[in-house]
């Protein structure tokens, strides 16, 4: 499976407040949330960002509340991966369980900048800046969590081998 | 090697006699929990995979807590689906406006949770209740979808860091102030992944509310469980409390920790953390330029009956100064009873306060509170993002009950021993 698209980029401790606000959460419709993905810190988001394209940030994409809805809203506005240093390990369970592929690789999330034209291969973990030419080999999934991510998600695969 | 009392717990859970970092393992849960945010998104997922019945009603607690009493027609929707489910699947645990409190002070105070439980909750403060010995965690909503159904949930069981502590807090010092030292000293991904685990002497001179403090900001540092172990004071107040019969779990003597830090309670000062991350910690008597508008004494982190105390010790007999607004949320309804009971509640309308229901409100920024663009708050809540409490130009500062009790007199950022 492959992406390509363009990159939004952010810094290190970008939170779930801030990619959606609570304000926001009296409603569990995605297409509703995601007019609202980003904009505490980049209002031009939403306006901006395409399908396929990719978010890539610093340390600790995610923390703070354990809010589905932020992985929802990112990949309901059509974000095909987040590349991250490292991501808080509830958006990590999150992005899994709801099928928003995301990439741990330090160096593609220091090296690649905003606009760059990024294309990712999940099977091989390569990520490749088509714009600076550079290549990057991202951490692969544990294969027990690549079995929930090809199944379509957590409720998926439990309802798989449920009938097995 | 010795496993650590998360990794023993876990162990027990997942029917194994070791487990090791890193090992993904399935575990038996305990206990499932959501809010009114949270549940609604669980209960979607939840019936669009095809389940029609929870795997145990007795071990699912629904909270409504974030938006209740409802604050507009899209959360009371949001509770009604909440209601119709728990009604019709006869959750035991559901509690709703009347019985409600936060979550996480309601379901310990209820008994609903017990030392070596292992416990999954959609909401990322669940990991509050290893203040009483358990493995707690925060998870999303598909995860409490499929523990729903399954009463299972899937861990990579996970590394430790250790706190000892020694020694006994000052006056004027609490919980709070503790665990934002600690999170100003290791940052907001300091434990990312990983347990924190106290222990020492030191544990003894914490009362509960203390440990349900340190815990529930666990988080906050990008832990995936804080613990305490099991003692006297523990046992005390679970005793003619909890449902189920407490296990306690004791660390191994040779566990492996990833770093051990050691710190002095004796030596801990009220500690604030500056806008827009927990870990940008100061001492509060650095801080008196900073001026206040809002002064909020509640949540799931510090709305507990100490907090009331606390609160009240500053406040009874003295005025809000003017131009702040002072907000008190006692986190359930014993505690709001109990404040009412003791006077509290008279002392702070008195004070110039306002006391509210149990509500999650102003600390996500929902209602109840919110800021304007160039406000400030000082607060007793847990996270301090950019945009969290109101506007984005508005800033919150997270500090102890007795430090924010102690500014809304002065209106400006003021501790405990200054108002005395």
């Amino acid at each position: 499976m492959n992406t390509q698209g363009k990159v939004f980029k952010y810094k290190d401790n970008v939170d779930t407040d801030v990619i959606i606000p609570a304000r926001y959460l009296n409603t569990p419709v995605a297409a509703e949330l995601a007019l609202h993905c980003m904009e505490d810190i980049d209002k031009d988001f939403v306006k901006n960002v395409k399908e396929g394209d990719l978010i890539v940030a610093g340390w600790n994409f995610g923390c703070g509340s354990s809010r589905e809805h932020a992985p929802l809203v990112i990949k309901t506005c059509g974000v095909s991966c987040v590349i991250a240093k490292s991501f808080a390990r509830i958006f990590y369970r999150n992005a899994i369980n709801i099928g928003l592929p995301i990439l741990e690789c330090e160096e593609a999330a220091e090296e690649i900048s905003a606009g760059d034209e990024v294309s990712v291969n999940f099977d091989t973990g390569e990520i490749n800046n088509k714009t600076t030419g550079k290549i990057y080999t991202a951490q692969p999934f544990p294969p027990f969590i690549q079995n929930i991510i090809k199944k379509g998600g957590l409720l998926a695969s439990l309802k798989e081998a449920d009938n097995e | 090697m010795g496993m650590t009392m998360t990794q023993k717990i876990l162990a027990a859970h997942a029917g194994l006699d070791y487990v090791s970092e890193g090992q993904l393992i399935s575990a038996k849960l305990d206990l499932v929990l959501g809010n009114d945010i949270t549940t609604p998104v669980a209960v979607n997922e939840f019936e669009k995979a095809g389940f029609d019945k929870v795997f145990n009603k007795d071990s699912i607690a629904i909270v409504l807590d974030h938006f209740v009493p409802n604050k507009d027609i899209k959360a009371a929707e949001q509770s009604k689906t909440c209601r119709q489910f728990a009604n019709c699947q006869c959750i035991s645990h559901f509690y709703d406006v009347g019985k409600m409190g936060i979550e996480h002070a309601l379901l310990p105070e209820q008994g609903v949770v017990t030392a070596g439980d292992c416990v999954i909750g959609a909401d990322s403060h669940t990991c509050t209740y290893g203040a009483l010995g358990a493995f707690s965690t925060g998870v999303g909503s598909t995860d409490m979808a499929a523990g729903m159904a399954t009463g299972m949930a899937w861990f990579k069981v996970p590394s430790a860091i250790r706190f000892n502590l020694t020694g006994k807090l000052p006056y004027n010092c609490s919980g709070k102030d503790v665990i934002l030292s600690i999170i100003g000293n290791i940052g907001v991904d300091g434990a990312l992944y990983k347990s924190m685990e106290f222990s020492g002497d030191g544990v003894q001179n914490l009362s509960i509310d203390d440990r349900l403090c340190i815990c529930n900001m666990a988080i906050e540092a990008g832990a995936k469980n804080g613990i305490f172990p099991v003692d006297e004071i523990t046992q005390a107040y679970m005793t003619n409390r909890c449902e189920r019969k407490p296990v306690v779990f004791e660390a191994d003597k040779d566990a492996k920790y990833d770093k051990v830090y050691e710190i002095d309670l004796s030596k801990i000062k009220p500690t604030v953390s500056c806008p827009h991350l927990p870990e940008n910690t100061r001492n509060a008597e650095e801080l008196h330029d900073i001026t206040i508008d809002q002064v909020v004494i509640g949540s799931c982190t510090n709305g507990r009956m100490e907090d009331m105390e606390a609160a009240y010790k500053i406040l009874n007999g003295k005025t809000v100064a003017q131009n702040v607004r002072c907000i008190i949320i006692p986190a359930t309804m014993q505690i709001y009873r109990d404040c009412i009971e003791r006077g509290y509640v008279t002392a702070f309308i008195d004070a110039g306060a306002v006391v509210s229901t149990p509500t999650c409100g102003p600390c996500l920024g929902g209602y109840m509170g919110i800021l304007a663009a160039g406000e400030r708050c000082i607060s007793t809540t847990n996270r301090n993002f950019v945009g969290r409490m109101g506007h984005t130009e508005s800033e919150v500062y997270l500090s102890s009950p007795f430090t924010a009790a102690a500014s809304a007199l002065t209106g400006f950022i003021t501790e405990y021993k200054e108002v005395q």
